[in-house]
């Protein structure tokens, strides 16, 4: 049993934090996070040159990580400082879906992800779905070497900034069967596609995506038609890890914060954090936050394992992120009195994308009943 | 023992129903159903219909134009109030300052105030808070030093609700720096008009501008504008802040939270059925149901107490911490129920109705913003720590 990191994984812990304190001030997120574009292009470009987008592929795949561990490590530095930046978007969804499926043309993209110059997104959730990853209503028809879309998507994160979409598509089975799922690369200029974009309230952007008769060349396809269900969970479960280990980076912050008020602030002549109940809650934080932690490990190291403990670990620990997120944020604010409500103070910007995490990639009830139905039923 | 009401009260709840049927105009209560922000006058309209009705100070005797309801009436006006959606009564110059002129105030400053309050005249914010007086608010430290016939008041006030919208505020200043802390405090009526006030919002993390900063630079304040005896603003703020814990229960607010969030489950989907029949979801809403119908109980208990002629004291801080729970926990199950229609930041311009294209179903898009700025609930009119000391003090007396 060892749960230090290893020598390579601790060189970029260094640098990425280093980067990231030089960069990442939290002004500038927060300013960032609101602007036209949800993150900075600049700093993109920087990450990449770092080698942090690198980290999330294998070696294989053209990268240098791509582990489970790889991708808490990073994510967890980003979610510190509060980052806004797409990397689950770009790399660990669309990148994974590419290198597991994409064909000739298609993979040389994982090249143009890990340099920097790329930016993709995934239109696959849908306004009745649910979180539930083979429920697809979006049609897709063959029209002789052509297919053509038709459907609503709904959320696309970082939509509005990517060159690609990736599509999913039904071509057969029932609205919830998992066989019968496509997967298509469409250039966000297709004729037909129109992006509703708009900003989100824990920064960044999205868009509502229609999708009326596109049509699409056979070399848009990914992987084989009617068969993406597999990838697609893989990669859900690799970004589960991502936003996961964003989320323990945040709740570092958050407490670091709030420990840091309880001792300064005053009120009765002491320090609010002399204060038995309050030092109790803290405590409570501090537990949950070590469990989430525990629950981070368990899924990174699971997650490029065998599929039936990947997708158990996927729902304990996006189950538990969410609940012990909820707690850490509220307690936060409630702990902070009337500052920790304001716009002003970091804070806010910090909780308001804890609290977010639930809302992607299947929330915490959705969690709960999908590991009743993985792991007790 | 007996649960129901009588058959007079029964015949006020219609009265009062027959009137909002009649009045309350579909602009607002739409506007309050969407969860949109009312406008200054969108409540000076409302309050103004109120008024006309003789109805705006349901607390108020009838001697100074309120309409003298005891505490049963004022519960069932309230339900019937967020039952139609009603914009709330804002409570600074009616549920805060109205009673402490009443009780204290001189017969001038009745006479002067009070119709003022009831036609709209005066919008009333409350300078209690500043930045290092919070909970421990007896630490205030904004000056005020007597010349003459007259008070110069320096420093500031924060969390000023609605501030931006007000031309009065009632303070609690220091005026004198001897003794206990809670012994030199004074209560002061200030024109927001005065030379030498500004104003800067706070926008809260819900991206609403609702609070503000008041600052205080050598304002002149004559002394006929103080409540009361010199020194003696500890005892009148005390009184205040127990009419501000009336109705803290809030379950009318709760009562309408949970309807809308039962509706929003069952339009939203999961798995292709209605989210309300997903047993991990309706579990979820069914214990806040459960809560929720005892604690309407509880509240009824004080009230009715109340109604007896006895003053509920402690009772209204566990009205106040269990009510803002519920009310909390209905704004988390109803953010969850939307799904990830919870992360869009909707402003006005992408609210339905607007001419942008629509982003959100119009019953999500401001359901992000109440979760976010209703965790004020167990911060304000004392912290829900605060209370729990009250209560442990109080009622167990440890
Ligand atoms: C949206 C909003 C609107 C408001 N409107 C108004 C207004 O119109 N007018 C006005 O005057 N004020 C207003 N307030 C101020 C409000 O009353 C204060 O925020 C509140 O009293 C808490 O004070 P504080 O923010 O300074 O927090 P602090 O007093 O600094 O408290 C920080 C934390 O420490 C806890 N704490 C403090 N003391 C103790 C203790 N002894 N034991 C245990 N825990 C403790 C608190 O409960 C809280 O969790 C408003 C506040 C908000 C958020």
């Amino acid at each position: 049993m060892n749960f230090d990191l290893t020598d390579e994984r601790q060189m970029l812990q260094d640098s990425l934090r280093k980067y990231l304190a030089d960069h990442y001030s939290n002004e500038v997120i927060r300013a960032l996070a609101k602007s036209d574009c949800g993150y900075s292009k600049e700093n993109w470009a920087g990450l990449a040159e770092l080698g942090v987008v690198g980290a999330l592929f294998s070696e294989e795949d053209g990268g240098y990580g791509g582990a489970g561990f790889d991708m808490a490590l990073v994510f967890e530095e980003l979610g510190r400082v509060g980052a806004t930046d797409p990397l689950v978007d770009t790399a660990v969804l669309c990148g994974g879906i590419l290198a597991a499926l994409g064909h000739g043309e298609q993979k040389n993209l994982v090249e143009s992800i890990i340099e920097g110059s790329l930016q993709m997104a995934l239109a696959h959730a849908e306004p009745q779905s649910r979180y539930e990853l083979s429920r697809v209503d979006t049609r897709v028809e063959r029209e002789g070497e052509d297919f053509v879309l038709n459907g609503q998507k709904c959320v696309v994160v970082n939509a509005s900034a990517a060159d690609y979409l990736i599509v999913s598509a039904r071509s057969e089975g029932a609205v919830a069967a998992t066989a019968g799922i496509s997967l298509f690369l469409v250039p966000t200029d297709t004729a037909g596609l129109t992006l509703n974009d708009y900003p989100l309230s824990a920064g960044g952007r999205a868009a509502e995506v229609q999708l009326d008769n596109v049509r699409l060349g056979a070399a848009s396809l990914l992987g084989k038609q009617g068969d993406a269900f597999d990838t697609l969970e893989l990669v859900h479960a690799r970004a589960t890890v991502a936003v996961c280990a964003e989320a323990l980076g945040l709740m570092e912050t958050i407490r670091a914060l709030t420990t840091d008020y309880l001792k300064v602030r005053k009120q009765f002549g002491r320090p609010i954090g002399k204060f038995q109940v309050l030092q109790h809650r803290m405590a409570d934080i501090l537990i949950e936050i070590e469990q989430a932690r525990s629950a981070v490990i368990n899924l990174a190291g699971h997650v490029d394992g065998e599929r039936d403990a990947r997708e158990k670990h996927v729902s304990a620990t996006k189950n538990l992120i969410g609940l012990v997120g909820k707690l850490v944020a509220e307690e936060s604010i409630q702990m902070h009195g009337g500052i920790g409500m304001t716009e002003e103070y970091e804070l806010g910007h910090l909780a308001k994308r804890l609290i977010m995490v639930d809302h992607r990639l299947g929330d915490a009830t959705f969690h709960l009943e999908r590991f009743v139905e993985l792991a007790v039923a | 023992m007996n649960l129901e009401y009588t058959d007079e009260q029964l015949a006020f709840r219609q009265e009062v129903r027959a009137f909002l049927e009649a009045e309350l105009p579909e602009s607002l209560s739409a506007k309050v159903k969407s969860g949109k922000t009312l406008n200054k006058s969108d409540i000076e309209q409302w309050h103004a219909i109120l008024n006309k009705q003789g109805w705006l100070a349901g607390n108020w005797p009838k001697a100074y134009g309120g309409a003298g309801w005891n505490a049963v009436q004022r519960h069932l006006f309230e339900e019937e109030m967020t039952g139609a959606s009603a914009p709330r009564i804002l409570p600074f110059g009616l549920a805060m300052l109205g009673p402490v002129l009443q009780e204290f105030g001189s017969a001038e400053q009745q006479e002067y105030y009070l119709p003022k309050v009831l036609n709209g005249e005066h919008w009333w914010c409350q300078g209690y808070s500043e930045p290092g007086a919070g909970s421990d608010l007896a630490s205030l430290k904004t000056r005020a030093e007597r010349e003459g016939d007259h008070y110069i008041v320096n420093g500031q006030k924060t969390w000023t609700t609605l501030g931006q919208h007000a031309n009065m505020i009632f303070c609690l200043v220091r005026t004198a720096k001897e003794g206990k802390p809670q012994e030199g405090i004074s209560f002061l009526l200030i024109d927001m008009n005065s030379e030498g006030v500004s104003v800067r919002p706070i926008v809260l993390i819900d991206g609403e501008p609702e609070v503000n900063e008041v600052f205080f630079d050598n304002v002149k304040v004559p002394v006929a504008n103080r409540v009361g005896e010199e020194n003696k603003g500890w005892t009148y703020a005390k009184y205040l802040l127990t009419h501000e814990r009336t109705n803290i229960a809030g379950v009318g607010f709760a009562v309408a939270g949970l309807e809308s969030l039962k509706r929003i489950a069952r339009t939203e989907q999961s798995k292709g059925r209605p989210l309300i029949e997903n047993p991990y979801f309706a579990a979820q809403i069914a214990r806040i149901e459960i809560d929720l119908m005892a604690m309407s109980t509880t509240n009824l208990r004080v009230i009715s107490k109340a109604a007896a002629g006895q003053a509920p004291g402690a009772e209204s801080s566990m009205l106040k911490v269990k009510g803002s729970e519920i009310r909390q926990a209905i704004n988390a199950l109803t953010r969850s129920a939307i799904g990830s229609y919870a992360m869009p930041f909707v402003s006005e311009e992408l609210e339905p109705g607007s001419n942008a294209l629509p982003v959100v179903p119009d019953y999500a898009a401001s359901v992000t913003g109440a979760y976010f700025n209703n965790r004020k609930l167990s911060i304000y009119g004392g912290s829900n720590e605060i209370q729990r000391s009250i209560i442990s003090k109080a009622l167990l007396e440890l």
